[in-house]
């Protein structure tokens, strides 16, 4: 038995809109995470409301600035630090923001660097 | 308004088996804010899935964590089953469910150990953990190893495990119930206990929703949410409720998971009454092409896996969102306002895995 996934695509002046949105329904915070694309980010903003699950996607440029969603989710800001340690996302305004310090990584945004595939 | 200090709390401390932080703001002995600092010992496995064979990546799913290693086994591959539309036979499924709620079973008790330390119970301590041995001899009896099994395997698993064992499972379960049964009352009734975790670390229904908790932080809040109410594996044909407590402090955390264990211990025993015969794994050929977010119920609460396949043997994204992670917003809300004694416990009252979050 899987389960059905919803997957919105957004566009990143519309995200607060669409948190907002999803703050007043009473949906809760998920998980929010990043994927490297060939060209830019992808961006799941996941949320439920008892067992449903729907994700709000976005695409942007590696340097495109992101709002912070902290204002509306509180939890938001270890995500969001998250992404921009790991994946180098530009996230403005972040409610506690660790400023690059949340991992102490050796390389600078690791997941978002051509990686050397040793066994193809 | 008294005299403002910070304290730093770790990353070594007595209670913490792990490396976490966090940066205590007192006014005199009373927690005004706590600030945490994460990623210590992060070890980018999430990277790894672009370099690993995806039916390899199982096994370092697995390595995320030693205790709820199973259930990162198993999340990874009910996501890639899912991608590659793979049916699991019947018997696989339960399998996995009787693991899974091993798994849940030994991390609850293991976390009854630790607790009763923190408190100082350490004749509590050790029963639990004597309990839990049992349960780690059965995953070694049934796949050879008691941190790590590498069972799980996509399209169902490397292992079937004879009746014989199932019904010296389902003794030896029996046998673990009633020992716990005799010492349950300590964490239920006993005054000291109830002095540490009565009324301590409260959060409420409201919060707990908002701040984004999961699991047993969540259900001790008074939410009736359990992941495994979705029906993956063979949870659609067990006949259970989520175990909920409505104080929302320390002490309704431990009631849950105290309880889940005997659930657990219920749900095992109706997977091996209604187990059937027949294969354990699928054969499948291919290798996934698109993406899926599967959601499971580790010890700890609900736990998040995001895959992505390319349509080559090396996918391009895995992603673990633990429930650690999760709990982490509601932890700093029940640390405002609590005693700087009362901070160790609070902590241990989300059964923090530091493991999971550095994966």
């Amino acid at each position: 038995m899987y389960e059905n996934i919803e997957i919105i695509n957004i566009l990143n002046n519309d995200l607060l809109n669409h948190v907002l949105k999803f703050k007043e329904q009473g949906y809760r915070l998920i998980q929010i995470c990043c994927t490297k694309l060939k060209e830019g980010l992808a961006l799941d903003y996941s949320f439920g409301i008892e067992y449903k699950f729907v994700d709000l996607r976005m695409t942007i440029d590696d340097n495109e600035e992101v709002p912070s969603i902290t204002s509306i989710f509180s939890p938001a800001f270890l995500y969001e630090n998250e992404m921009h340690d790991l994946f180098g996302v530009n996230i403005s305004v972040i409610s506690i923001d660790y400023k690059g310090n949340l991992y102490r990584t050796a390389v600078k945004r690791p997941f978002n660097c051509e990686n050397q595939k040793d066994e193809e | 308004m008294g005299k403002r200090s910070i304290v730093p709390f770790g990353p070594q401390h007595p209670v913490l088996p792990e490396p976490i932080h966090l940066d205590l703001v007192l006014e005199d002995e009373k927690v005004i804010e706590a600030i945490p600092s994460i990623g210590f010992v992060h070890r980018g496995l999430e990277k790894l899935v672009e370099k690993k064979d995806f039916t390899e990546f199982t096994y370092v799913a697995e390595r995320i964590c030693g205790i709820c290693s199973f259930i990162h086994g198993l999340g990874y591959c009910q996501a890639v089953e899912n991608i590659m539309d793979i049916q699991i036979p019947e018997r696989g499924q339960y399998l996995r469910t009787i693991w899974a709620e091993l798994s849940r079973v030994h991390s609850h008790l293991l976390w009854m150990g630790l607790i009763a330390d923190a408190f100082g119970f350490e004749s509590l301590f050790m029963q639990c953990w004597r309990l839990r041995e049992k349960i780690l001899d059965i995953f070694e009896m049934t796949t050879g190893g008691r941190v790590i099994f590498s069972v799980c395997k996509i399209g169902g698993t490397r292992r079937d495990v004879s009746t014989e064992d199932l019904n010296f499972i389902n003794k030896v379960l029996e046998e673990v119930k009633l020992e716990l049964k005799q010492f349950d009352n300590v964490f239920f009734d006993d005054y000291t206990v109830k002095h540490r975790l009565c009324g301590v670390g409260i959060l409420t229904k409201q919060e707990a929703y908002d701040l984004g908790a999961v699991g047993p932080v969540l259900r001790g809040s008074g939410h009736n949410y359990d992941t495994r109410t979705l029906g993956y594996s063979a949870y659609k044909n067990l006949d259970f409720e989520p175990i909920v407590e409505t104080a929302g402090d320390s002490y309704s955390r431990c009631v849950v998971r105290i309880r889940e264990v005997y659930q657990s211990i219920d749900m095992i025993k109706q997977a091996i009454g209604k187990i059937p015969q027949g294969e354990t794994f699928t054969k499948f050929t291919g290798n996934p092409n698109g993406e899926y977010f599967a959601r499971l119920e580790q010890p700890r609460g609900e736990v998040v896996y995001y895959v992505k396949g390319n349509g080559t043997k090396f996918l391009d994204r895995f992603r673990v969102r633990t429930p650690t992670f999760a709990n982490l917003p509601a932890l700093l809300k029940m640390l405002q306002g609590c005693d700087l004694a009362d901070v160790p416990i609070l902590i241990l009252t989300i059964d923090p895995c530091i493991s999971c979050t550095e994966r």
